[in-house]
């Protein structure tokens, strides 16, 4: 029964397809599966917009939205219909475009943020037998199409003709290229043990359990650090706190997309938040096993709620992040990405590359262990080195 | 010969011409990432999956970003006022179609090109990996040496000179 | 027309295109994207010959290119960095304006 639960999607899809003639199934069957991606993640969003409003509002000690329910009736639902009414009011609002904009770029920008954003969703695999297009080299697909939003994000920012928006696109630009760098290289210790960039191999080289345990990659020295690496750069990918210097609204009002308003602005919300979804779900797929199971006898739940439950796991630390933690400084999160994370992830690959040559008992624990610790420590010291930390001074506060 | 084919080559071509006529630089180097995707789209259609997707990686995601930030610090981009041409330039335009008259008549009249359609070969990854790791591991690293010796060397080109030395010219 | 036949036009105009770009545009950047776009052309035919040739099965195609690219990323970050340098010392980019030999 549980099997029949798993494979639920696949076999409603292959149920649809065989209603349509057999020469029309290789050009529908993807049609339904865009479609289902297309409703099920903006409708993750929708729900996720709620859920980060009412959690930072939890943390900052207040409400959050927590009025609006079922519209016309008296189901209030602790807010959770909040999405209908800002979904509304985003996209009847007034489209505005400057007067002094290119037209043409301004009004493409959205568009070409959005298109490689869905794009990346059709190698990730969302449960077993849950990929749209399981390509040969996979990654290397997800990461040229993430490539392709740099330059959507600078189509808005030059295209404004406002400075805040130029300056935003320049900061955005400068980020992601940075933890790009970071992000690929964790990426790669992964390939090196698998030896493989299909994400549908990668899982399968986790799909295995002793004593019960999962062998995740993250439960591994090589892939713990990778995942810290990964999860950091992915932070700073999606332009989140506290990374979020393009958007930094106390000193560029909203960065490269200041001047969109209506429709396009909820394209960018929306692409900004669906590529946050995808660059956790790839994480989720390298190195939290993708949709196994953590335990042996946990693995009779559905494949896809265990992908959807750690997605939402994931956000929910990076909103806690957002409400905790104070921006960081255009040099510091350049300093913090070439001269830690960079090396950390050249050392993780080396450390990956020993892991993958020394006999499987107790002492590569040991030797791959001890050699990230040290560079954690040497690089974390290096990085200190000209900072002196003394006490701190309170000049205007007791 | 398919439609997808001719459409991605059609696209490809039109937005290579757009590059080179169009006055904003900013414009060109937008109409140059479609360009560079339209020939990742073709080594697509070629089964070529690993060498498009690298494509799309190395100039959309690389080459144009760098080539829109380099624009931004020479601030040039303003549509210029002034021509954008040189002042040789029909010379150029003569001698370039001059050239794709001849490349296109000898492609289209070969005779030493295979007529037969090949079946599609498939180059997997782990093929190219191999090959790159065996036969062809001294280009390789070559190819590292070089791109390390490019990178300290842009960095060298691009670092701010010093005030003294600005001012003289002369060492 | 077979379709490495369009592959090869479409690789010759490429390649004309990036010349015209090359010989005639001032701006020292769209020289580099002539270039590039030449770069492109000899690498889209690498492809097609590999596809429609002889012998596919050895990756010769598929490698040059691979290699093609790194080189071309290499070209473009030194070359780029010299048009800002020399835009830092004579304040233009313009290629025609940066005749003398003297720095």
């Amino acid at each position: 029964m549980f099997d029949q639960l798993d494979q639920i999607f696949v076999n409603a899809l292959h149920w649809l397809v065989g209603f349509v003639p057999e020469v029309l199934r290789p050009l529908v069957t993807p049609l339904i599966c865009i479609s289902f991606i297309l409703m099920v993640f903006p409708a993750f969003f929708s729900i996720i917009t709620i859920f980060e409003r009412k959690g930072i509002g939890r943390i900052q000690n207040r409400y959050g939205p927590n009025r609006v329910g079922i519209p016309f009736t008296k189901i209030r639902l602790a807010g959770f219909g909040q999405f209908l009414p800002d979904g509304l009011k985003m996209l009847t609002k007034e489209d505005i475009v400057p007067r002094a904009a290119d037209k043409l770029v301004h009004f493409l920008a959205p568009v070409v943020m959005l298109i490689p954003v869905l794009l990346s969703y059709s190698v990730l695999p969302f449960g077993k037998n849950m990929t749209l297009a399981d390509y040969d080299a996979g990654l290397l697909f997800f990461f040229a199409v993430g490539g392709a939003v740099e330059i959507a994000v600078f189509m808005a920012g030059w295209s404004s003709r406002n400075k805040y928006s130029l300056l935003g696109a320049m900061r955005a630009i400068a980020q992601m290229v940075s933890y790009e760098i970071p992000l690929i290289l964790s990426a790669v210790s992964v390939v090196m043990i698998v030896g493989s960039l299909k994400l549908t191999d990668i899982i399968a080289h986790q799909n295995h359990y002793t004593f019960g345990i999962a062998h995740w990659h993250v439960f591994t020295p090589w892939g713990f650090i990778g995942f810290v690496l990964f999860f950091i750069a992915s932070l700073a990918e999606s332009n989140r706190t506290p990374f979020d210097l393009p958007e930094a609204e106390s000193e560029i009002i909203a960065g490269y997309f200041t001047e969109y308003s209506g429709f396009k602005f909820a394209l960018f919300f929306l692409g900004e938040y669906l590529g946050m979804f995808a660059i956790i779900g790839l994480g989720i797929t390298l190195f939290l096993g993708g949709w196994t199971a953590p335990f042996s006898f946990l693995a009779w739940i559905p494949s896809w709620i265990w992908f959807f439950g750690k997605l939402t796991a994931i956000i929910f630390v990076f909103i806690w992040i957002r409400a905790t933690l104070p921006r960081l400084r255009m040099d510091q999160l350049m300093n913090f990405a070439w001269k830690f994370m960079l090396p950390l992830a050249l050392i993780n690959i080396l450390v990956a590359g020993i892991w993958h040559y020394m006999a499987a008992d107790w002492q590569r624990w040991l030797v791959c262990g001890a050699l990230i610790a040290g560079a954690y420590v040497l690089l974390g010291r290096g990085l200190m080195q000209n900072q002196k930390l003394g006490k701190r001074i309170y000049r205007y506060a007791e | 010969m398919t439609l997808a084919l001719i459409i991605t080559a059609l696209v490809t071509v039109l937005a290579a011409a757009t590059v080179m006529s169009l006055r904003n630089l900013v414009h060109c180097a937008l109409a140059m990432a479609v360009a560079f995707s339209g020939v990742a789209a073709l080594y697509l259609q070629l089964n070529a999956e690993f060498v498009g997707f690298a494509e799309i990686l190395v100039y959309v995601g690389a080459i144009a970003i760098l080539i829109v930030f380099a624009i931004l610090l020479t601030r040039s981009g303003e549509t210029p006022e002034k021509s954008v041409l040189t002042s040789g330039w029909l010379a150029g335009v003569a001698v370039s179609a001059m050239v794709f008259t001849l490349l296109g008549w000898a492609v289209l009249t070969s005779s030493a090109l295979p007529k037969e359609i090949a079946i599609a070969p498939a180059a997997p990854v782990k093929n190219i990996g191999d090959a790159l790791m065996s036969k062809f591991v001294l280009p390789l690293e070559i190819v590292g040496l070089v791109l390390t010796a490019a990178m300290i060397g842009a960095v060298i080109i691009a670092l701010k000179e010093d005030k003294k030395d600005n001012s003289g010219g002369q060492p | 027309m077979t379709p490495l036949q369009v592959c090869l036009l479409v690789s010759a105009f490429l390649f004309a295109i990036g010349f015209a770009g090359a010989v005639t545009r001032r701006h020292a950047i769209l020289v580099l994207i002539g270039i590039e776009l030449m770069l492109n052309a000899a690498n889209l035919n690498f492809i097609a010959f590999w596809r429609y040739g002889a012998h596919p099965e050895a990756l010769t195609g598929i490698i040059f290119v691979l290699f093609s690219m790194a080189l071309a990323g290499a070209e473009a970050a030194v070359g780029l960095a010299l048009v800002i340098a020399i835009y830092r010392h004579k304040k233009t980019s313009n290629l025609d304006e940066v005749k003398e030999l003297k720095g």
